[in-house]
C-alpha cells in the first residue's frame, strides 16, 4: 500500500495526515511536533521557483506536478547478489540498506561496528536512543526557508543513525545504501541521515543512492553530520540514480574546533539533481574539503548549491567543483561563501571547472562572496570551456591518436577531482563509474529522457 | 629524407609561407634561421600537421610518402618529432604516463610489441640521466608547473624516448640559460646519427655554437633568400637580417 500525495489538491497536508499515524516516532510527542512542523513550513513556502535567487538556475516543476507515492511496509524482494554492483570491491564496510526508504537488515551487515559505536536505521534510534537523537536531529538542518528540508523533517522516514562516541578512530567506513526498486508508480522517499562524531574521532561515511530500474521517483534527502573538536570525516554523497529521477540532498555539516571534514559528491544519475552542501566552520581552527564531481548527458540537469559559512576564526575551506557536460545537459555550480563578522584569517578558496563535451550543454556559475571580517582571504574561479586543442595536438604530435588524447584529457580531468579521496577502495570504484559513464558515452548510448 | 617543394601555407586567410623549398637528407642538421615573422615556426607547425595551418600550393614528401595526406600522429609514427617553441602544459597526466602511451602507440604502428613497465622505467631513466633532470619530472603533470628551461628539457628528453627520424626543433634555445642550452644541445648531439636528420630553428646563432649545422637557410618573409654552410650563421650574426632581406628585394625587383 502506499500513500498518493500531490501538490494541486492540497494531497500534501493530506498525505501527510495519512503517513502521520505510522511514521517512525509517533507518540514521541516532540517528534510529532517537529513534523507537524515541517508540514506547516512546507505549505506556507511550497517548492521554489526561478524567482527565487537560490534557484533561479534550476526550474522543479517537474518535482512539483507530479503525483508520488510513498511505499509502505511494502519491501520489495531484492536479491543479495544484487548488492555486488553496489559495493566497494576489497573493502570492509558497515552497511546500512533501505530499500524504496525502508531499512532492510537481511542486506545490512553491522558485524564490524565497534565497541561503543552505534550504527542502526533513525526509526529504530527512534525506540532506543532517543535522547541522543533528540539532541541533534533537526539541531542544524534549518528548514525556515527550504522547502525541501521542511518536506523531509515532515515526511522523514527512516535513515542511518550514526553515533561515534569520543577518542574513537575506526577505518571501516559506513555504507548508508539507498535502493529505489522497481515501481509502476513515481515514489517518493525522504531518507533522513543523523550523523554525530565526538571529539578526536576518525570516520567514513559514505552515502549512495541507486536505483534498480529507469523509472520516475524522488530522493528528498536530509543529512546532518556533526563532527566534534579535533576530528576528521570523510564524508560521501555517490549518486548513480535512474535518468528519470529527482535527487534533492542536503547535508549540513557543524564543525567544532579544529575539526577537518572532506565531502565528496560524485553524481552521474538523475533527471533533476539539487546537491546541497552546506558546513558551517562553527569553530575556530577547522578545516573543510568540499569537492565534487558532476557529470551530465541527455536532458540532466545538476545544480550543486554550495554555502560554505565560515563562523569562527583561523578557518580554512576549498571548495574544488568539476563539472562535464554532455548533451544537452545542464549544470549549475553556485558557490557561496559566507564569512561572519568574527571569522577573522579565514582562507576560504573556490574552483568550479568546466568542460563541455557538446554545443547543447550549458553551465551557469555563480561565485557568491558575502564577506563582514576585514582581515580575510577569499579567491574564487570559474572556467567553463571545450577540451584544450593544444593539448590535444601536443598529445597527437607525439604519436597518441585523436580518441585516445581526447579520453586521455577526460580522464585527467575527471581523476584530478577523484585523486582527493582517501580511502583507495572508494576512490577505484568511482573512477570505475566515470569509466564506465565514459564507455557509455562511446559506446553511443542514448541517454536522452525528457522527465518535462 | 624530406623534401619539400613549392611548398605555400596560410595561416587566418594571411600567406606566411609564400613557395619554400627545402631538401633534407638522412644525417644533416639543417639550421632554419630569420627575422620574427618570417615564417620559421609556421613550418615547424605545418611539418607536425597543426590543422590550423593551410597548405594552398605544393608538396611534401617524407620517406617516399606525401606527409600532407598523414594526421599529426601517424607523422610521429612515421619518425618525425617536434620540440614545440611552446609546450603544452597537461593538467592530470604524468609525464611518464603520456611518454608511455606515446611509445607503445608508435611501437604498434610500427608492429612492435609494447614495452613493458620495467623495461619502460629502464629506458625512461637512463634519458633522464642524460637531460640531468630530477626523477619527479616524470611523475609530474605534462610541463605543469616547469620552469622555462625544464620545459624545453622536457621536449629533448621526449625526443631521447621516441627516437624520431627526422626531429624539428623549433625555438628550442629560445629563453635558456647557458647552462641549460649546454644540456638541451648534448641531449640533440647525442641523438646525431648518420640515419637521423634535424631542422633547427632558431633565431639566434648562439644555439649553433653547440649544435653545429651542415646548412643554414635564411627565410624572408616565407622563402628561403639564402643558404649556405656554418659560416652563414657567424655572418648573419654580424650583420643581422637585414642585408638578406635586401638582397632578396633586388632579386624580385631584377
Amino acid at each position: 500500500m502506499g500513500i498518493s500525495f500531490s501538490k494541486e489538491d492540497d494531497g500534501y497536508s493530506k498525505g501527510f495526515e495519512e503517513f502521520r499515524k505510522d511514521a517512525p516516532g509517533n507518540g514521541i510527542p516532540w517528534m510529532e511536533s517537529l513534523r507537524e512542523e515541517g508540514i506547516r513550513k512546507f505549505a506556507e513556502l511550497g517548492f521554489p521557483t526561478p524567482e527565487n535567487e537560490d534557484w533561479r538556475f534550476t526550474n522543479v516543476a517537474p518535482i512539483a506536478r507530479t503525483t508520488f507515492t510513498i511505499e509502505k511496509n511494502g519491501h520489495k524482494q531484492v536479491a543479495p547478489e544484487v548488492l555486488n554492483r553496489f559495493i566497494f570491491p576489497k573493502l570492509k564496510t558497515i552497511r546500512l540498506v533501505f530499500i524504496d526508504g525502508s531499512y532492510t537488515p537481511g542486506l545490512s551487515d553491522l558485524s564490524d561496528v565497534p565497541e561503543g559505536v552505534k550504527v542502526l536505521s533513525l526509526a529504530s534510534a527512534l525506540d532506543s536512543e532517543e535522547g541522543l537523537v533528540k539532541k541533534y536531529l533537526s539541531k542544524y538542518a534549518d528548514f525556515s526557508e527550504e522547502a525541501f528540508t521542511a518536506l523531509n523533517t515532515a515526511f522523514m522516514q527512516d535513515g542511518g543513525f550514526v553515533y561515534i562516541p569520543r577518542g574513537t578512530r575506526f577505518r571501516e567506513p559506513v555504507h548508508l545504501l539507498y535502493i529505489t526498486g522497481k515501481s509502476d508508480r513515481a515514489t517518493i522517499t525522504n531518507p533522513r541521515n543523523l550523523i554525530v562524531v565526538e571529539d578526536n574521532c576518525e570516520a567514513e561515511v559514505v552515502e549512495h543512492y541507486v536505483s534498480l530500474d529507469e523509472g520516475v521517483y524522488f530522493s528528498n534527502v536530509v543529512t546532518e553530520l556533526v563532527v566534534g573538536e579535533n576530528s576528521s570525516v570523510g564524508h560521501y554523497m555517490i549518486e548513480c540514480e535512474s535518468m528519470k529521477a529527482f535527487n534533492v540532498s542536503t547535508l549540513r555539516v557543524e564543525q567544532g574546533r579544529s575539526s577537518n571534514i572532506r565531502s565528496h559528491s560524485v553524481l552521474l544519475g538523475g533527471a533533476i539533481v539539487r546537491n546541497n552542501v552546506h558546513p558551517v566552520l562553527a569553530g575556530e581552527g577547522c578545516d573543510s574539503l568540499i569537492n565534487g564531481l558532476f557529470m551530465s548527458t541527455g536532458r540532466q540537469h545538476m545544480d550543486n548549491y554550495m554555502k560554505v559559512e565560515h563562523a569562527s576564526p583561523h578557518c580554512d575551506s576549498r571548495q574544488f567543483y568539476n563539472g562535464v557536460l554532455d548533451g544537452r545537459s545542464r549544470g549549475v555550480f553556485h558557490g557561496r561563501i559566507i564569512v561572519h563578522k568574527d571569522a577573522q584569517k579565514t582562507d576560504a578558496k573556490q574552483t568550479n571547472r568546466n568542460l563541455l563535451l557538446s554545443d547543447n550543454a550549458q553551465i551557469d556559475t555563480k561565485p557568491q562572496l558575502e564577506i563582514y571580517a576585514d582581515d580575510v582571504k577569499c579567491t574564487h574561479g570559474a572556467t567553463i570551456g571545450q577540451m584544450d586543442e593544444n593539448a590535444i595536438f601536443y598529445l597527437r604530435s607525439r604519436g597518441i591518436n585523436e580518441d585516445a588524447a581526447r579520453e586521455i584529457l577526460l580522464g585527467a580531468f575527471t581523476s584530478g577531482t577523484l585523486e582527493s579521496i582517501q580511502v583507495e577502495e572508494i576512490r577505484n570504484y568511482c573512477e570505475s563509474l566515470v569509466a564506465e559513464w565514459f564507455a557509455r558515452r562511446k559506446g553511443g548510448t542514448e541517454l536522452d529522457n525528457d522527465p518535462r | 629524407m624530406l623534401e619539400i617543394r613549392n611548398l605555400h601555407v596560410n595561416v587566418a586567410d594571411q600567406e606566411i609561407i609564400k613557395g619554400l623549398n627545402l631538401k633534407v637528407n638522412a644525417g644533416e642538421v639543417h639550421s632554419i634561421m630569420g627575422p620574427n615573422g618570417s615564417g620559421k615556426s609556421t613550418l615547424a607547425q605545418v611539418l607536425a600537421g597543426r590543422a590550423s595551418y593551410e597548405v594552398t600550393e605544393g608538396e611534401i614528401i617524407f620517406e617516399g610518402k606525401d606527409l600532407l595526406e598523414l594526421a599529426p600522429e601517424e607523422r610521429a609514427c612515421e619518425g618525425i618529432f617536434m620540440a614545440f617553441q611552446y609546450p603544452v602544459e597537461i593538467p592530470g597526466v604524468a609525464n611518464t604516463y603520456l611518454l608511455r602511451e606515446a611509445l607503445n602507440s608508435i611501437r604498434k604502428y610500427r608492429g612492435l610489441e609494447p614495452l613493458k613497465h620495467v623495461e619502460f622505467a629502464r629506458l625512461a631513466k637512463e634519458k633522464m640521466g642524460i637531460m640531468g633532470m630530477a626523477d619527479n619530472l616524470l611523475k609530474r603533470s605534462v610541463n605543469e608547473g616547469f620552469s622555462g628551461g625544464e620545459k624545453k628539457k622536457n621536449e629533448i628528453f621526449q625526443m631521447q624516448i621516441l627516437e624520431p627520424k627526422l626531429a624539428i626543433l623549433d625555438e628550442t634555445d629560445s629563453g635558456l640559460d647557458i647552462d641549460a642550452l649546454k644540456v638541451v644541445a648534448d641531449g640533440v648531439n647525442a641523438l646525431r646519427s648518420p640515419e637521423r636528420a634535424f631542422i633547427v630553428i632558431t633565431h639566434y646563432q648562439r644555439l649553433l655554437d653547440f649544435i653545429v649545422p651542415d646548412f643554414v637557410h635564411v627565410l624572408v618573409d616565407g622563402r628561403i633568400m639564402k643558404s649556405g654552410g656554418k659560416e652563414l650563421a657567424f655572418e648573419l650574426e654580424d650583420r643581422g637580417y637585414g642585408w638578406v632581406e635586401e638582397e632578396a628585394r633586388k632579386a624580385v625587383s631584377n
